[in-house]
């Protein structure tokens, strides 16, 4: 297990929360630690409260824990919010002179920082550094050195000029000085630095970056919690390519804008979350129906309808799976870390364009807010390859013409991928069309026409299945008769949850599935083993039920569904809890 | 992009099947003219059609073109021309599919002002699902779901155009050939959202809105010498008046930018690196 610290920082939405962690977190990552974020964006309780916390190490850390060593409380509430994960020796760092504060009880076990933050900014140059005084008190009593901190002040401030950065390096410094002044306190922590190289970010921006790298020259979305992060991300970069962001009206309006740059010839996508997915449907039928290559991102949240939209769930797996009218070949792609998000999205395109299909990559809130450390080389983009798939220029044309001339859009090959004409191609035009049509793409109702091309678009799939490697992510101990079967962003906690369980010298065989459809056969693997448990954020076990369906065996299931992710000590326990039942269950 | 092209060459090979006197017929030869006209042929010219009898022009049609689902053509479109500035984009579609199910896209089509042409075939009534009302039918107007009248206004879609900002509003008569493919001509010359709402009649189902009705009706407004597209004030009366149905150019503003024009867009987006661009390791640094 890695040296851990977990820090945080607490107060109402609107205090500046996310920018004040995040520039920690930067802080920590260039100081060559390892950082994962995880952010409490709403309330148990009544609306307002928000955090953002970091755990750091100098090896890999890729989950939370319930466990908080320094915590900056801007509120009194920060403090009842957590304290169930504050311990012996934790660190709090308060402002005592704000009249709120002025109940607060610090337990005597705990170490109490009374910092008068608002003073000190004050003296800075304004109290709206408040946040900053309280990053260097937290320098102080994690040792960590505040030079590493200026570094981030200069790349969040450097825009608004010179003496703003200056101001902020002060406010840091006196938070630091009046913590080591005032309090004679020996603290436990210790955030040593190394010389590594470390890149921070989250999963929506991992996506971004992967549409960018992959070519995508066209995203249209409509903003939604929280998959809009990938629009922010696009806007601004995505031109200095020549593409293009259009924020379109409603989910409707984005799956069509996207549909008509990808019949134009653009790699397009869009994003949202499960309600935007829902509007989409129709229009998804229509995408697999004219074999249009399109990625359609869902960054899933709590449903059903509005449901908690700041709260973590993969409730939407059914839908992406099986949701819309009629049969519709799909592929759905679920990364399980950040930087997979990267790598997946390159790979979505390709798939997208290689079988001229809708490709869903889904990731989880949990996976798309979290920002995480990673070498650079992790995304190397000399590696990134890009397979348009099967485009006809004006040269090749005549070969997919019929004897009279016209090109045939939907020509029924034996493995099921038509040949494609991007429009400007001379003697390329063809129309497509959501009825049923024949290669031409005009509408019939033949019943061999339409046996054939139904069975023409399942075929690209069953093509793909033999073409492609759909393996999974496996860790743990390969021998081992107990089988832990994830999707999404569980894998991290379940990694370090593996490591709580060696301690009671229980070994877990751990299978991450990063591909919902086409998906790795799992029989044999759910064959071997004596307990298969399959671990997922939803309250019915939906990967579950298709992990049975696909290995005719009844599983075992650790679910969560209040709205927070796994945590790795928690579930080394759920784990435990699942191989103490029975084995067998009558199916 | 050749000179030498004719209307002809946008028809397909396959035989309408609208009613015989359909007002599609006129409609849509009406576009196929416009676009020879102003230079186009079928390898360079996207037709995106909605669902409704008006909806399967795109098949009658030889182009580049996708048939969609009902009431979202214009963002197809937007897509379309987005990705490739080069094209000329031409959406069609009926009443129902551009002011019922369609009409948030249609207003935001109309704001949005990208270089476009959008040709609504209005009967006044759904044709393909056999005669209901439509957002354009009479408050009178009796259906098999309004046999007693619709018990609401008409949307007025010139009116709704004028609202959102629109910067080329239009009207013709599908069966004064003529002045209609001058018309629609005239949309795609525009450097904006072209909106032609065009009376199309529907000969099965509407008894109301018929030839006889708007020939005896039109008033041409490229008659009227005092009138001039151009005075946004006059288009406003011209279009909040209902007791005429005028046909022609009815506002058109003549400093109109087109959104590819204000974004920039020139490019073909279809062409790509064959790996990540070269400075996409830029793109990792930035998290540094
Ligand atoms: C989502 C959806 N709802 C309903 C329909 C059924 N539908 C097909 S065409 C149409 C109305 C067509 O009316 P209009 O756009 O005026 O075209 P017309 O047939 O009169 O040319 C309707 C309601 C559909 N295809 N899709
Ligand atoms: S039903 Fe009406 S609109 Fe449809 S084809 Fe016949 S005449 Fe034309």
């Amino acid at each position: 297990m890695p040296e851990d610290l977990n820090w945080a920082i607490g107060g109402e939405a609107g205090d500046g929360i996310d920018s004040t962690g995040k520039i920690f977190a930067q802080a920590l990552s260039r100081a060559g630690r390892h950082v994962f974020t995880s952010k409490d964006f709403a309330s148990r309780i009544r609306g307002g409260y928000t955090a953002y916390k970091i755990r750091t190490a100098v090896d890999p850390v890729e989950s939370v824990v319930d466990r908080l060593d320094i915590l900056i409380a801007l509120t009194q509430r920060t403090v009842e919010e957590n304290m169930d994960e504050l311990h012996e020796g934790s660190v709090i760092i308060y402002d005592g002179e704000r009249t709120t504060m002025q109940d607060l009880e610090i337990p005597e076990e705990m170490v109490g920082l009374d910092v008068p933050l608002k003073s000190l900014a004050e003296d800075a140059g304004g109290a709206i550094m408040r946040n900053i005084v309280a990053l260097g008190a937290a320098c102080e009593a994690t040792n960590f050195p505040i030079e590493n901190l200026d570094e981030s002040l200069e790349k969040r401030f450097g825009g608004k000029g010179e003496s703003i950065v200056e101001n902020n390096k002060e406010a840091a410094r006196l938070g630091q000085e009046y913590v080591a002044e005032e309090f004679d306190h020996d603290f436990d922590y210790d955030l040593e630095t190394t010389d590594d190289d470390y890149v921070l970010l989250n999963g929506d921006e991992a996506i971004g970056m992967g549409a960018l790298a992959a070519g995508c020259r066209f995203y249209s979305g409509y903003p939604i919690t929280p998959a809009t992060n990938v629009m922010e991300y696009l806007t601004g970069r995505i031109e200095r390519y020549g593409g293009t962001v259009i924020q379109a009206e409603d989910e409707l309006s984005a799956i069509n804008m996207a549909l008509g740059a990808a019949r134009a010839g653009a790699r397009a996508m869009t994003a949202t979350s499960g309600p935007g997915i829902d509007l989409m449907t129709e229009t998804f039928g229509l995408v697999a129906t004219t074999e249009t290559p399109m990625v359609i991102v869902d960054v899933m949240r709590s449903g059903p309808s509005t449901g908690m939209p700041t709260k973590q769930e993969q409730g939407d797996l059914n839908m992406l799976l099986y949701g819309g009218h009629g049969e519709i070949p799909r592929f759905v792609v679920a990364p399980t870390t950040v930087s997979e998000c990267f790598h997946k999205t390159v790979e979505a395109f390709n798939f997208a364009e290689k079988y001229q299909t809708p490709v869903y990559l889904v990731a989880d809130l949990a996976m798309a807010v979290t920002e995480q450390t990673f070498p650079p080389e992790e995304f190397d983009m000399d590696a990134v390859e890009i397979d348009r798939g099967k485009v006809v220029d004006d040269a090749a044309i005549d070969e997919w013409q019929n004897e009279k001339g016209q090109f045939q859009p939907h020509l029924a090959t034996e493995d099921g991928v038509s040949p494609r004409t991007f429009p400007g191609t001379a003697g390329g035009a063809h129309m497509t069309t959501g009825l049923e049509h024949d290669a031409l793409g005009r509408r019939t109702e033949e019943e061999e026409v339409r046996l054939e091309q139904v069975d023409k678009r399942n075929r690209k799939v069953e093509t793909a299945k033999n073409e492609e490697d759909w393996s999974y992510r496996e860790f743990g101990d390969s021998d081992s008769d107990k089988l832990v079967i994830s999707w999404g962003s569980n894998e991290g906690a379940i990694r370090e949850a593996m490591e709580f369980l060696e301690e009671d010298d229980i070994s877990i065989r751990l299978v991450s599935v990063p591909y919902m459809f086409p998906r790795p056969d799992l029989s044999e693997d759910v064959e071997a083993a004596n307990d298969v448990i399959v671990v997922e954020c939803n309250a019915t076990g939906q990967f579950a039920d298709v992990v049975e369906h696909d290995t005719l065996t009844r599983v075992k299931r650790v679910n969560k569904y209040n709205g927070v992710r796994f945590k790795a000590d928690e579930l080394a326990e759920e784990i435990k809890n699942a191989l103490a039942e029975g084995t067998e269950v009558e199916a | 992009m050749s000179s030498d092209v004719r209307f002809t060459d946008f028809k397909s090979d396959k035989q309408p099947t609208w009613c015989p006197g359909c007002g599609d017929f006129g409609t849509m030869n009406g576009m196929m003219k416009a676009l020879a006209n102003t230079g186009n042929d079928p390898d360079n010219t996207f037709v995106v059609a909605g669902i409704g009898c008006s909806g399967k022009i795109g098949t009658y049609m030889h182009s580049y073109a996708l048939h969609g689902v009902h009431g979202r053509a214009l963002p197809v479109g937007i897509g379309v021309k987005a990705a490739n500035p080069n094209l000329e984009v031409m959406v069609a579609g009926g009443d129902g599919d551009g002011y019922s199910i369609g009409a948030g896209h249609f207003v935001h089509a109309v704001r949005r002002n990208m270089d476009m042409t959008y040709v609504v075939m209005d009967n006044r009534i759904y044709g393909l699902t056999k005669g209901q009302f439509s957002p354009t039918s009479r408050e009178d107007f009796e259906t098999s779901t309004s046999p007693d009248g619709t018990h609401q206004q008409p949307v007025n879609p010139l009116a709704l155009a004028l609202a959102a900002g629109g910067t080329f509003i239009a009207q013709s008569f599908s069966s004064d050939a003529q002045r209609h493919a001058e018309i629609v001509q005239q949309a795609i010359e525009h450097d904006g959202f072209g909106f032609v709402n065009v009376y199309s009649p529907c000969v099965t189902f509407n008894d109301v809105d018929t030839y006889d009705y708007f020939r005896d009706s039109l008033v041409d407004l490229g008659d009227d010498e005092d009138y001039d597209p151009n005075d946004y004030d006059q288009a406003k009366e011209a279009i909040l008046d209902r007791s005429k149905e005028y046909q022609g150019v009815i506002y058109q503003d003549e400093d109109s930018r087109s959104y590819n024009d204000r974004m920039g867009l020139t490019e073909d987006l279809s062409d790509i690196p064959e790996g990540a661009p070269e400075d996409a390791m830029d793109l990792v640094r930035e998290f540094y």
